[in-house]
């Protein structure tokens, strides 16, 4: 190993010797590939579940059942949002009738994306907007969170219109809602997103909450 | 050899802690530990991948060369975090919701490799089995501590949501030490991480120190 000139002198016991490293390596990997594709196996169907379970949580908390008598989860219907982007859209129905749609949307915080999914009844009314996933600082951006305040609750029941488009904004954009001490950043990347859901609401009603 | 094994146990869990004394695997060590709950999971999950691992390079140590050590360490631990991260999505779900973004993070935390390549590569499974999981057991109290202190100061809790990671009866040590809105923010920032691991070497380093002066006071140890 340590002096050059013993290397070329027996480049058959090196082939060979690369040779054993390079099967010892693929054995590890084809063994560990093996017991890795069978928990895959084990898991998938269970894994499938949950996350379903987790959509349907986040649903329920936004669509009151007393609305519909269908699973919105199973529901769905895809629709380009003005971004070009794709928006899943879980439809509630009564007696076939589309009474509410909820989609999720997107805004963007102090420290990064905040997803959120939001409700809202085939009439325009906001049924209830959650936060699903977002980094914000604890203790002053997570308020945004239903179980650390009820901002977010204050929502419930508002529309496009009510109040008008140009007050969807915090107080100090000159808007009507409350921002938080110490946190305007958050509140307002919440509010653009609720309000590009309103209108995203807004310019595919028909197609939301027509029929099939 | 069950004085072995009893070095063994004594070095994962004080004498040679991960966190406290080589200072390894600082990145779940701050970033994960803003409440001691987190921290115990986090805790538990690289315990069982550093005893899983751990048992397997032992198994296998005869028949590892040395120069393709290092890669196939490395496939193991990830095997085994690929293996927990996969149950516990399906079985664990709560937990996961919690931990998942972190627990692939536990391939790129050094201890583990570092236990397989001190330890595991050169003794039998069953002592390699033992220093990983109390190795793992060590880190795991280090974690709950670092995220315990972090958890008290910053936010004001002891163990908040204990019973979303263990199960609703675990609700009853979910404590309140200070009022709400006492918390130091700083603290479950990252920061805090720093500052409360840093104090915590400290401690330790001042109990080791205090243990040491006494004995020598007493006349009590035998020159090595």
């Amino acid at each position: 190993m340590n002096s050059p000139d013993t290397i070329p002198a027996e480049p058959a016991a090196i082939q060979s010797r690369t040779l054993m490293h390079g099967l010892i390596l693929g054995g590890f990997c084809l063994g560990f590939g093996i017991v890795l594709a069978v928990t895959d196996r084990l898991t998938i169907a269970d894994i499938g579940a949950r996350a379903l379970e987790d959509r349907q949580n986040s649903l329920s908390q936004v669509i009151p059942d007393s609305i519909h008598d269908n699973n919105p989860v199973t529901d769905t219907l895809v629709v380009k949002n003005a971004r070009d982007k794709e928006i899943t859209v879980y439809r509630a129905r009564k007696e076939g009738r589309v009474t509410g749609v909820a989609y999720e949307i997107y805004g963007t915080g102090y420290a990064g994306e905040i997803k959120l999914m939001m409700g809202i009844a085939a009439d325009g009314k906001l049924l209830g907007v959650r936060v699903l996933a977002h980094k914000e600082t604890p203790g002053l951006g997570d308020k945004i969170e239903e179980k650390k305040g009820d901002w977010i609750l204050r929502f419930t029941g508002l529309s496009l219109g009510d109040p008008p488009a140009e007050r969807w904004k915090v107080k100090k954009d000159g808007g009507d809602f409350d921002q938080f001490a110490g946190a305007t950043i958050t509140p307002r990347g919440v509010m653009v997103a609720i309000r590009s859901g309103l209108d995203f609401f807004a310019a595919n009603k028909a197609k939301l909450t027509g029929g099939s | 050899m069950a004085n072995d094994y009893k070095t063994i146990v004594r070095d994962g869990l004080w004498d040679n802690n991960g966190v406290f004394s080589m200072l390894l695997g600082m990145c779940p060590a701050m970033a994960m530990t803003t409440s001691a709950t987190n921290g115990f999971g986090m805790g538990l999950a690289t315990a069982a991948v550093m005893a899983a691992s751990s048992y397997l390079v032992a198994v296998f140590r005869n028949r590892i060369t040395q120069e393709v050590r290092i890669p196939v360490y490395i496939l193991i631990v990830a095997a085994m975090v690929t293996l927990v991260d996969l149950a516990m999505n399906a079985w664990m779900h709560e937990l996961y919701k919690v931990l998942g973004l972190f627990i692939p993070l536990i391939v790129s935390n050094c201890l583990p490799l570092a236990r397989l390549e001190a330890f595991a590569a050169k003794s039998p499974a069953l002592p390699s089995l033992v220093d990983g999981l109390f190795m793992g057991i060590g880190f795991t109290i280090a974690l709950t501590a670092i995220g315990a202190v972090r958890e008290i100061l910053g936010s004001g809790t002891l163990f908040a949501d204990a019973s979303l990671l263990l199960g609703p009866a675990f609700k009853t040590i979910e404590l309140r030490i200070l009022p709400a809105d006492m918390g130091v923010l700083m603290m479950i920032l990252p920061p805090g991480g720093f500052l409360v691991t840093g104090l915590l070497v400290v401690v330790k380093r001042l109990l080791d120190l205090r243990a040491g002066k006494e004995i020598q006071m007493g006349g009590a140890h035998s020159v090595a």
